[in-house]
């Protein structure tokens, strides 16, 4: 035994590894971040502090429940919202040097309270109204969502998904076409999902059949359906405006929970397409993690070789998913004529599609993750339009480049770990 | 080879002859020193030998072999293709087509001649507003050839951007970001243009450097990310393209920073006259000095990738990093390099869009797409600074004349943008331009071979089985004769 004791010491022994495994790699760059958030918000909140009140409106005249405005001094809200993210920032400092783990709750709560404190600050001396933001969130948030399922899809399949853009718009387009067409809106919901699935499989073709870069296929897909859709608007639909004025769904109370307060009337009197998110973003996530669906979907991802090798036909089963995520983007894309809008503008996506992209990847693949991530960057453009209105002391370019600026600082490593699908972006050759 | 033999017995002719062979001058030439390369000059009209003769028809024969199974024959198939989807859409919107495909199997001839007239006169259109203006050929050689001009115009800041592109290829990163790149050298260079006063010259060279330096550090910043952070840099530049847009629409919104004094809009003021590139000709061209900074820029690339040390690094990089790391090359460095430069010529076609093509203020938009047309105009280049040129001259062409085929012929200019989608398609995927052109795919037998080949498979099939069939009738035989 006494011979065996220096072998110990450098290989584990198997019959401890508890022992041997702990090795913690403390990541600070979490607790760094929060610092210098909470930094940013002293400055803002404590040391630019503005005078007055802000009132923040909880409850529209229709609504059924009449909760009273809150009316928040701004100075005090702002210097208890900087003492908690203070405690919050030291408690996460603790966390990482003794190598606890805290869970979600953190950084969600963390994340609530700057917004609160930043809505008071920017709301000093007006009236901000909280149900009319939280709908302008849920509507800019849809195509995100939509675009940011597809990419989920997409990605974990293998195939780098930069064509969302290309997605949104054809569905944008065929969807407001065909339903004018038709008169019928349904038809029009389902043809834009077509139309995504078309660019889809061309996005498949070309990264699949004949192995071109999918980055790029993606960005060419993105110009060519913008030149294409900005072709045949200025070629046909300016002519025939008759083929441009879609039937736009109708608006569904649901009654019960749309009287829910402050999140009812912005959740509960929806579209159709809305009500199809609520259903379609839990069923990929439980699909994605506990159906023989999504296991082959993720193997095929992460590594295409190990899932040929069990029997697993990877490239039919890529290009099917890829078309699947093409048609989940065109209801997203069926969103901007058919609900928010009326008619196809040119370019009427305008990037939202490359913010879809952002969704997916500052929600690490994930479709929950994912969803929450387009949750934030559609609130962060419905807060701008109403800070716009009530005249905002932040510019609004600011709150248009949020998005983009936190994706950046994800794929950098600062704000959470972004590692994508391993075989993303790879094509797959089967020997 | 007998007349090899006076050389032969000079051993240091001798090595320079094998030393001169085509494939090894490729490697790396900063690595030949300056005199070897004189002597190699003086020997090689020494040799006149038949050897030499068979040797360069020869490499006739399979550079002819290359052409017309690489890339510029591809490069032609595939713009013509792409030609043709484009006159297939034309055609599909036409009034005339559409009006006559109603009575189509009455009177064919009728919605053929549509047809035709729809789609020659929008590339008519398309050739005289690029290449010869035909119909004005009266009023003179200036206005023959003055949409040749226009051409080199438009084709200027496509050429700068698509070596930004293209010499990020070449180290293996894909820059998206040259609208972000642009915009910010645009917001530099034009900063530098309206307000400070210069001498004519130094202050168009100062407001173009600021500009190219603007665009570098952009660039530079995604290859910073990249180098240490492992953070995409496809990502990172779609990304800093928005963060530019919306940084610079802001400035150009705010009094006392880009806006100009006295208005509301979102525009700059207009350039000072001293920072503004002169025309090459004059009236009627447009053709402006920028072009030649393009072709220098051309030049200047060929011999940063191909001739120095710094581009031999780049290629090292692009081609396997992992062997470059290994051959003691810093990696990170290299990265961070290439997106420095590629950020350079985008911020030369942004400075090239305040300084020439429009000069009276800019706005957010004066990137005008360029930056992602870049991306087409490097991969029909194949990514090398000549090819990018003739890219360059070729899409630049496609929006001269998509300018006037819009105005003569009522064709939205956006077909351009869809006839260059389809052609960075199709050279993207060789096979199905070999497909649509029936051309043999490489690497697979033609038909005719295939067929001979699984006759000869079912004739020896047969034989085999005719064998084993004789040799069991032998057994069984055999087999009756023992029992």
């Amino acid at each position: 035994m006494t011979t065996q004791q220096p072998i110990d010491a450098h290989t584990p022994a198997p019959s401890e590894p508890a022992a041997l495994e702990r090795a913690v790699v403390k990541h600070w760059k979490a607790p760094i971040s929060y610092a210098v958030i909470t930094v940013v918000a002293a400055i803002l909140m404590v040391g630019l502090a503005r005078e007055g009140d802000a009132t923040l409106r909880l409850a529209t005249a229709s609504d059924f429940i009449q909760l009273p405005d809150a009316v928040m001094p701004v100075r005090a809200t702002g210097g208890v919202v900087v003492l908690l993210l203070a405690a919050l920032t030291a408690l996460s400092f603790w966390a990482t040097g003794t190598a606890r783990r805290l869970g979600a709750w953190l950084p969600i709560a963390f994340g609530v309270l700057f917004v609160v404190g930043f809505l008071v600050w920017a709301g000093a001396g007006a009236m901000i109204p909280i149900p009319g933001l939280l709908f302008a969130t849920v509507g800019l948030s849809v195509p995100l969502i939509f675009g940011a399922m597809g990419g989920v899809i997409s990605e974990r399949a293998g195939v780098v998904n930069i064509a969302i853009e290309a997605q949104l718009l054809g569905g944008a387009f065929t969807g407001a076409v065909v339903a004018s067409a038709t008169g019928s809106t349904i038809v029009g919901v389902l043809a834009a999902m077509v139309a995504s699935v078309l660019v889809s499989m061309v996005l498949a073709v070309f990264a699949i059949r004949y192995l071109v870069e999918q980055v790029i296929v993606g960005v060419v897909l993105n110009v060519l359906v913008a030149g294409l859709t900005n072709f045949l608007y200025s070629s046909v639909l300016t002519a025939n405006p008759a083929l441009n004025s879609p039937t736009r769904l109708p608006r569904i109370r649901i009654p019960g929970l749309a009287d829910i307060p402050i999140i009812g009337p912005a959740m509960f009197n929806q579209t159709i397409i809305v009500y199809a998110m609520y259903l379609v973003v839990p069923l990929i996530a439980w699909g994605l993690f506990k159906t023989t669906w999504g296991l082959r979907l993720r193997a095929i991802g992460e590594h295409p070789l190990a899932a040929d090798t069990v029997g697993i036909r990877v490239n039919p089963l890529r290009f099917w998913n890829v078309s699947l995520a093409g048609a989940i983007a065109g209801l997203g894309g069926a969103y901007f004529t058919l609900d928010s809008n009326g008619a196809f503008t040119r370019e009427m996506t305008a990037g939202l599609g490359y913010i879809a992209l952002a969704a997916v990847i500052f929600g690490q693949w994930h479709p929950i993750k994912a969803t929450a991530a387009a949750l934030l960057f559609g609130f962060a453009s419905a807060l701008q339009q109403t800070l716009g209105a009530i005249g905002s002391p932040v510019p609004s370019e600011f709150m248009l480049m949020l998005p983009y600026v936190i994706t950046i600082l994800a794929v950098a490593g600062f704000i959470g770990q972004s590692r994508p699908p391993a075989a993303s972006g790879k094509a797959y050759i089967k020997q | 080879m007998s007349d090899r033999t006076p050389d032969a017995d000079d051993p240091i002719e001798a090595g320079h002859r094998h030393r001169d062979g085509a494939p090894d001058s490729d490697i790396n030439p900063t690595v030949v020193h300056a005199p070897e390369v004189a002597e190699v000059a003086v020997a090689a009209p020494v040799a006149t030998t038949d050897d030499r003769i068979v040797e360069q028809e020869d490499v006739w024969g399979s550079a002819f072999r290359r052409i017309m199974g690489g890339n510029l024959v591809m490069s032609v198939l595939a713009v013509l293709a792409s030609l043709v989807v484009g006159g297939i859409l034309i055609a599909a919107t036409d009034e005339r087509v559409q009006e006559t495909s109603g009575y189509f199997f009455a009177r064919p001839t009728d919605m053929l001649s549509a047809v035709w007239e729809a789609v020659f006169g929008a590339y008519s259109a398309l050739f005289q507003g690029s290449i010869l203006n035909v119909a004005r050929a009266d009023a003179g050689f200036a206005q023959l050839i003055k949409p040749l001009t226009d051409t080199l115009n438009f084709a200027t800041p496509l050429i700068a951007a698509g070596l930004g592109v293209a010499i990020a290829f070449r180290v293996g990163l894909f820059n998206i970001g040259g609208r972000g790149q642009m915009l910010w050298a645009a917001a530099a260079a034009g900063w530098v243009g309206f307000s400070f006063e210069l001498p004519p010259v130094l202050h168009l060279l100062v407001a173009i450097a600021v500009g190219i330096l603007a665009g570098a550090i952009w660039g530079g910043i995604a290859g910073a990310l990249k180098a240490f952070t492992g953070a995409h840099e496809v990502i990172v530049t779609i990304m800093l393209n928005f963060v530019a847009l919306w940084f610079i629409t802001w400035m150009l919104r705010t009094p006392g920073l880009l806006q100009a004094p006295g208005g509301n809009n979102p525009i700059s003021p207009r350039m000072l006259d001293t920072a503004v590139l002169p025309p090459i000709f004059g009236p009627p061209f447009v053709l402006h000095w920028g072009f030649v900074l393009s072709i220098a820029a051309v030049v200047f690339a060929w011999w940063l990738i191909e001739r120095s040390s710094l581009g031999f690094q780049f290629r090292a990089v692009g081609l396997n990093p992992n062997a470059a790391l290994n051959a003691g090359m810093d990696v990170k460095r290299i990265t961070v390099l290439a997106m420095l430069f590629a950020g350079g010529f985008m911020g030369l076609a942004g400075a090239q869009q305040v300084t020439g093509a429009v000069t009276t203020g800019f706005t957010a938009g004066i990137d005008a797409g360029i930056g992602f047309d870049a991306i087409t105009v490097a991969l029909l280049g194949g990514s090398t600074p000549w090819g990018t040129l003739a890219a360059g001259l070729l899409f630049g062409a496609f929006k001269a004349g998509g300018f006037r085929m819009q105005a003569a012929e009522g064709v939205p200019i956006d077909i351009v943008l869809v006839v260059q989608s389809f052609i960075v398609l199709f050279i993207a995927a060789p096979p199905l331009v070999r497909a649509m052109f029936g051309l043999p795919q490489p690497g697979r037998k033609s038909r005719r071979q295939r067929r001979d080949e699984a006759a000869l498979a079912a004739l020896e099939a047969k034989g085999a089985a005719a064998k084993a069939g004789t040799a069991q009738d032998a057994r069984t035989e055999r087999k009756g004769t023992g029992a």
